[in-house]
């Protein structure tokens, strides 16, 4: 089995005449876990389905699980669990009749010792006859989760799986999805959430459809070259809304009492600081290393897109 | 991906269709009021044309054309008047009055003596009394109408007396000419019976099949079960065998009502009949299954069951006799499963036929099937687009 578990190349797809995911390539080494980011419409959603057979690309090509994208999408269904944005399960089946479902289409052995297990990792062995339909967002979401995973999948395609969920929940999530990393399992997971973004190994970043961003996540302040100014003091806001109509100045954050401005154009945004300090003598200014939390801000905004 | 070949339609795993089929089977079980339309949609249907059956023909509005008035024509006419089967609402003066009232439900017969009628009786040239009846309830036609012999008899025999004798022998001396309007073939009571049968089985196996696949889409559960290696066939299989078993129940209703209130004999081969309602009930199943792989909403499923539905009443002999049909609509209608059941059901009920005199209507409700079933399978949609 090839050591490269995704390995798609030119996916295009439009809708309705629009170039929705516009020529995507992606690489993804096995046991990797890679986050996939973009802005609300940017195609996350379109590109897993392309990659799991749930959509026809209308053009390029790869192999998933060392399988063709176009041609074996059956074979790569049996090994992929996919996760869907929205809950997809069967409402008026319980979550038992659920997990039972999926086990039984894919045809796995010692299926009760499975479903009970899953629905004990879960912590919903004593709800198990509850209506799917009835569970809160976040359990519903916990339940997609373990119901894609009861396979025993090789690759994790997760479309927002946490979205919703709350922040224990999540930090057991992301354990789950380390232990299973460490056993070989690949992730590709989808978020808006910056704290899950630099848990990942690496991050594709998309916008309009096109990929503007494929690195290592440490790499990634190195390569996007943001720099940063801490402005603190008073007022706030008339620096902040100041700061937000200059030139040069990319991203504007609150970080509580302070304001971290950012931009890529190191002289530009110095000006546009220098500026602020001018008007608000009282302010105080410091240049800043800009951090992960900066430039995931800075990603997520969707600052990155150049078309627009 | 590559376009769908046969052999890899065909690729089917049991257990995987027994996944499909169990979830199926649940879920039907707790969509509570389907299942009760499903199960009560017989028993309603039959109650409600049991009512119409059962109901003695009485009093129903006449109105009488007269263009003779003579000693005999008044005797049927106060005959007519006290007898309990027909009231006369009105005696018209020209035909088109009568015609009119006939068209507006005024009057459920328009019975017509023609001008001479007496003079021509006498001399024995077996003058006409004309019945237009409104058949479109053709059970109560057919009972009126019976009844009115027996008054048009009873009231001229004191007539026939002394020098007029002569007319008491033999048959009649007169002629009533009976035109059925609205429901020519004039369909009895057992003819319906089983007839509803396939009415019933093709109303509700299409519409809940329709909506198989499209409720799916709308729930957006279809992007879940896509993304399983469940193929084509397994989904079909699955989510059609448990609506035979409600087809079976449906069938059993009908057969008991039919037998315990409407006393119709069952003459023919039962094993034929099992045989035929199965490949009935699974080629509406197929027939529904593929429209939920052609409409995109539960909203759209539904208009297209209606619009099998419609012919389905109109052109398979279940409201108009097929032979009288023209030819385009024989032709829809032989391509209908309904047209062949109803005329195996009414064979096999009522004239005592077994599996060979069937076969011709058997084997294209087979073919039926299966085009349904192959159609169905290759429209089905792997993916999301
Ligand atoms: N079936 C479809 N038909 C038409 N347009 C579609 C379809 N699916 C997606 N789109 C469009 O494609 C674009 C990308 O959608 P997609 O769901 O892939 O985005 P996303 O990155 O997953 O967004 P989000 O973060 O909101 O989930 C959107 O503009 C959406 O409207
Ligand atoms: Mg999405």
């Amino acid at each position: 089995m090839s050591e490269t578990v995704i390995d798609v190349r030119g996916l295009t797809k439009s809708f309705g005449g629009r170039k929705v995911v516009d020529a995507f390539d992606l690489k993804v080494p096995r046991g990797a876990i890679y986050g996939f980011l973009g802005p609300n419409g940017s195609g996350k959603t379109t590109t897993i389905r392309m990659v799991c057979g749930l959509l026809k690309p209308e053009s390029g090509e790869g192999e998933v699980l060392g399988f063709n994208v176009l041609s074996e999408s059956l074979k790569i269904k049996e090994r992929v669990g996919y996760m869907t944005q929205k809950f997809s399960l069967y409402e008026d089946l319980s979550i038992r009749e659920n997990l039972e479902f999926i086990a039984r289409l894919y045809g796995l052995d010692r299926r009760n010792e499975r479903v009970d297990q899953a629905l004990e990792d879960l912590g919903l062995a004593e709800r198990q006859a509850q209506l799917a339909g009835k569970l809160s967002g976040g359990w519903k979401q916990r339940l997609a989760l373990a119901a894609c995973m009861i396979h025993e999948p090789e690759l994790l395609l997760l479309d927002e799986p946490t979205a919703g969920v709350d922040p224990k929940a999540r930090r057991d999530f992301w354990d789950a999805i380390r232990r299973y990393s460490a056993q070989g399992v690949t992730t590709l997971v989808s978020t808006h959430y910056m704290d899950e973004a630099v848990q990942c190994d690496s991050i594709a970043y998309i916008a309009y459809g096109k990929k503007l961003l494929d690195a290592p996540t440490a790499a990634i302040p190195q390569q996007i070259g943001l720099y940063g100014w801490r402005i603190a003091g008073r007022p706030l806001l008339e620096s902040q809304q100041m700061l937000e109509a200059s030139d040069g100045v990319d991203l504007v954050a609150r970080f509580g009492a302070e304001i971290h401005a950012c931009g890529k154009d190191a002289t530009a945004l110095e000006r546009a600081v220098r500026a602020v300090k001018q008007a608000q003598p009282h302010v105080e200014i410091a240049p800043i290393e800009a951090g992960f939390e900066e430039i995931f801000i800075y990603l997520m905004s969707g600052a990155l897109d150049n078309f627009q | 991906m590559k376009a769908p070949t046969l052999p890899n339609l065909l690729d089917l795993s049991w257990a995987r269709v027994f996944a499909v089929f169990l979830k199926e089977l649940v879920q039907m079980r707790r969509d509570r009021p389907t299942f009760a339309i499903m199960i009560m949609m017989p028993i309603m249907q039959l109650v409600l044309f049991g009512f119409a059956i059962n109901t003695d023909p009485r009093h129903l509005p006449a109105v009488v054309e007269m263009r003779e008035d003579g000693p005999m024509t008044r005797a049927f006419l106060a005959s007519l008047s006290a007898s309990t089967f027909v009231d006369i609402v009105a005696i018209a003066r020209t035909s088109e009055e009568g015609e009119a009232m006939l068209r507006s439900g005024e009057a459920n017969f328009l019975i017509s003596i023609p001008e001479g009628f007496e003079r021509r009786l006498v001399r024995g040239e077996r003058p006409q009394i004309l019945i237009a009846a409104d058949a479109s309830d053709p059970v109560a036609a057919g009972g009126a109408l019976s009844a009115i012999e027996r008054v048009a008899q009873q009231a001229f025999a004191p007539e026939f007396e002394g020098s007029l004798s002569y007319l008491a022998q033999g048959q009649p001396p007169y002629e009533i000419v009976v035109h059925r309007r609205y429901n020519p073939a004039g369909v009895t009571a057992f003819n319906i019976v089983p007839a509803l049968l396939g009415v019933i089985l093709t109303m509700t196996m299409v519409m809940i099949t329709s909506i198989a696949l499209t409720r799916e889409t709308e729930r957006g559960t279809m992007e879940n079960l896509l993304a399983t290696p469940v193929r084509p066939l397994e989904v079909m299989i699955g989510k059609t065998t448990p609506y035979v078993g409600v087809g079976a129940i449906q069938v059993a209703i009908v057969l008991i009502v039919a037998t315990l209130l409407f006393k119709i004999p069952f003459t023919g081969s039962f094993l034929a009949f099992l045989i035929a309602v199965t490949l009935f009930i699974l080629a509406n199943l197929m027939l529904g299954y593929l429209i939920s792989t052609v409409a995109r909403t539960q909203m759209q499923a539904m208009q297209m069951t209606f619009f099998i539905f419609l012919p389905s009443i109109l052109l398979s002999g279940f409201m108009f006799p097929f032979a009288a049909m023209p030819v385009w609509a024989r032709a829809i209608g032989e391509a209908l499963p309904i047209t062949h059941f109803l005329r195996i059901v009414r064979e096999v009920v009522l004239k005592e036929a077994g599996l060979a005199d069937i076969a011709s209507d058997l084997w294209p409700l087979a073919l039926i099937l299966l085009v349904l079933g192959t159609l169905a399978l290759m429209r089905f949609r792997r993916t999301l687009d």
